[in-house]
């Protein structure tokens, strides 16, 4: 027995040894063009070449030493892990959920409501306005965009590419109507949903017919003709100059957060003046929409509309020989998925107090839709968690001045954003290829409910 | 007078009238004309190619025909010519339903939930369209129990109760079938269209499907099926409609359509000669209906 483990135990190292040898081989055959050698220009303008031995080194070990640590330590280690669990006879699948789990939608409620104050707490007044607005809030619009998109990509089944398009005209609505009309926020976040929603059928009509990709690109057009007519239609949107000055939202009209005025919330309370307690406000309004569209959703799976979406989502053809008129089905998630888009757009509006077209343009449409697939499709809890992920880390980034001493000064974290957002969802998509929250929860039940795995529900053919 | 009329008392449910459609150049039907029973399972047969799903087709709206008149006779009286309805309205408004050759089923949604789509318009309007449900009037509510309850006879009629709360993707081929059906029937239709119902089941389901089929005729419902397997068109249907090229060859009860030769040769690839001397044959008296 001693002797079979001490023999398996060489052998195995005989293996990692060689396969570390391999991977280095490999690394040093990938980098030598790439990273052994450099090109550049001398003082005369002259291109020249230098090498880098010591960075290719660099590479060369550390893909030679990971593989031999992966296939000698990491691998086998793993193995006897599964093995024990395999013996213990303790199936992986069991419905035990530790206390957190089985709570994590009332903990993350209550840590939302307390975040402000929280923050307050531990940072101070003006310490706290970073962590309310650029994380809480902006992470918050997102999460309500990504539900919003959810409603249409995700139940529907409709693949949308200028989602982002609805979140424009929800802003430019508040922003046009409110400087023009002096309307309030309170009158026109409604009025910017419903425009939004209206917008949402105009393009629902000519594409009705198209799927899958084709609904794509016409979609993707739909986002990019929104946003050239609001740079070219200077008499009314003032171009590429945006929009300025947009009046912020009030206390119900009870208390204004302009300093100038005299009903001004801090002065009323005879609190010090600060422009935190706006953005406090603020998070508590993007909160009750993120909540009051959660809702809605999850209050429209359980209607026949909302399982129409999930039927058409899954089979379009069947769909029609049960009677369902598919074009109203489709035009309604589209008004729907926009309205929420509309209501994100005129409270993002209110909150920067400037609308410009540079905000909507098609990237912010695609990370809705990356946070929207890396969630899981369909999936509430795991559209915030990725949304937190994604918004919260790319924010996170600006933090990171730590970065400067590694790579040099002249290094801004924020630049790589793009990259890292790339790399992460590759991660993701490799270990969790239907999302954070692959599963479905189903509708109705007759005596159980059990969720669906990812693997039997399907993505939409547009 | 009266005493003709025993075979006349079942008015007839659907009525094709010189149905034809033409892709391109092909002809898939030519100057077709059957009708179907109420209250009777009607079978279409033909060899493969003979356009039996293109009549299927026609007649639940996933095609317009190039010529022809399909009518279709409610039981209380209304009459509706399925060619100029809309796709989703035969269903709606003229209570076809139907299956699929390759099913189609909700697969990521469960089995009940199914059957809860099926049930789309009922719901919508006891909903108010969305608005009043979302309010939470009890009106949706009792709808929504009352559509449970029909979705759990319909589990019982098709014994999925079982697998009810499961994903329709996660059931066997034959249950898949019969879900499939009991799907169709969850939309209160006056005719039910299979297309090919018994299509990769084995005997024993084959039989269960036969009782299924049987159950949905006797409540009153009337069907209309293509089917290839044999022992199941002749065990259950009460009509059988043989199609060859497109055209009609034979009409009549099983016993009839079994015997007779212009359908045997269609099925057995007799020279078209051949079929011509048995036919001369048959009516010399040489030999007796029955034999061929």
């Amino acid at each position: 027995m001693a002797y079979t483990t001490e023999n398996n135990q060489s052998g195995l190292m005989a293996k990692a040894v060689k396969e570390g040898i391999f991977a280095g081989l490999i690394a040093f055959g990938m980098f030598l063009l790439f990273v052994g050698i450099e090109t550049y220009q001398d003082i005369n303008n002259q291109l020249v070449w230098r090498t880098r031995w010591g960075l290719l080194a660099v590479f060369v070990a550390v893909a030679a030493i990971g593989r031999f640590v992966t296939v000698g330590f990491i691998k086998p280690h793993l193995d006897s892990r599964k093995l024990a669990k395999a013996k213990s006879g303790v199936l992986e699948i069991s419905d035990e959920k530790g206390f957190f789990r089985t709570h994590f939608l009332k903990i993350a409620l209550v840590f939302l409501l307390c975040y402000p104050f929280l923050a307050m707490l531990i940072f101070g007044r003006q310490g706290s306005l970073k962590y309310v607005d650029n994380f809480g809030i902006q992470i918050l619009i997102y999460v309500m965009l990504a539900w919003g998109l959810n409603i249409v990509v995700g139940l529907a089944g409709l693949l949308d590419l200028g989602y982002v398009a609805f979140y424009a005209v929800g802003a430019y609505s508040y922003a046009l109507l409110s400087a023009h009309f002096g309307f309030s926020f309170w009158l026109l976040l409604p009025m910017a949903g419903i425009l939004a929603g209206l917008w949402g059928i105009i393009l629902g009509f000519p594409v009705l017919r198209l799927r899958g990709d084709y609904l794509a690109i016409v979609t993707l057009a739909f986002g990019e003709i929104i946003r050239l007519v609001l740079i070219n239609w200077t008499d009314v949107t003032r171009g590429t100059f945006g929009i300025s000055g947009i009046e912020k939202a009030t206390f119900f009209g009870i208390w204004s957060f302009d300093a100038g005025a005299p009903n001004n919330f801090a002065k009323v309370w005879g609190l010090p003046t600060s422009s935190v307690y706006y953005k406090m406000f603020l998070f508590y309004i993007i909160l009750a929409l993120c909540m009051l569209t959660a809702y809605v959703t999850i209050r429209l799976r359980r209607m026949p509309i909302g399982r129409a979406w999930e039927a058409l989502r899954e089979d379009e053809i069947a769909c029609r020989s049960l009677g369902i008129n598919t074009v109203t089905t489709k035009l309604t998630a589209f008004a729907t998925g926009a309205m929420f888009g509309g209501f994100a757009g005129s409270f993002f509006a209110a909150r920067q107090g400037f609308v410009s077209p540079e905000s909507f343009v098609f990237l912010e449409s695609a990370v809705i839709l990356a946070i929207v697939v890396l969630g899981g499709m369909g999936s509430l809890t795991g559209i915030a968690i990725a949304a937190v992920v994604m918004v919260g880390g790319t924010e996170l980034l600006r933090e990171m001045e730590f970065l400067k001493h590694v790579f040099g000064p002249d290094f801004t974290p924020e630049l790589y954003r793009m990259l890292l957002f790339g790399l992460a969802m590759i991660i993701v998509m490799l270990f969790k290829p239907r999302g954070f929250v692959g599963t479905r929860e189903p509708t109705a039940f007759l005596k159980e409910r059990k969720a669906v795995s990812g693997s039997f529900t399907k993505e939409g053919h547009g | 007078m009266t005493t003709g009329t025993t075979t006349m008392t079942k008015d007839s449910i659907l009525k094709v009238e010189r149905l034809s459609m033409k892709f391109g150049g092909l002809m898939a039907i030519n100057d077709l004309s059957f009708e179907a029973k109420r209250g009777e399972i009607t079978a279409l047969i033909g060899p493969n190619g003979a356009g039996k799903t293109t009549v299927f087709n026609c007649i639940t709206g996933f095609y317009k025909p190039t010529m022809g008149m399909i009518t279709l006779s409610r039981d209380n009286g209304k009459e509706f010519l399925l060619e100029r309805l809309r796709d989703f309205e035969i269903n709606k408004v003229a209570g076809v339903s139907r299956t699929f050759q390759n099913i189609r089923l909700f697969s990521g949604l469960t089995v009940l939930e199914n059957l809860l789509v099926a049930q789309h318009n009922v719901l919508m309007k006891a909903s108010g369209f969305t608005i009043l449900g979302l309010l939470g009037l009890p009106t949706y509510k009792n709808a929504a129990k009352a559509a449970i309850e029909k979705a759990q006879y319909w589990l019982e009629m098709a014994d999925l109760v079982d697998r009810a709360d499961d994903p329709a993707g996660d059931l066997s081929y034959g249950a898949q079938r019969r879900l499939e059906i009991a799907r169709a029937m969850c939309t209160g239709p006056e005719l039910l269209c299979l297309d090919e119902p018994a299509a990769g089941l084995n005997p024993k389901e084959s039989l269960t499907l036969n009782t299924l089929l049987r159950a949905i005729r006797d409540q009153g419902t009337s069907l209309l099926l293509i089917e290839h397997d044999m022992s199941v068109v002749m065990e259950i249907s009460d009509h059988v409609v043989v199609l060859e090229y497109g055209q009609k060859i034979s009409d009549g009860t099983p016993d009839h359509v079994k015997n007779d030769p212009k359908v045997i040769a269609a099925y057995l690839g007799v020279e078209d000669d051949e079929v011509e001397e048995i036919e001369e044959k048959l009516d010399k008296g040489i030999i007796e209906e029955g034999t061929v």
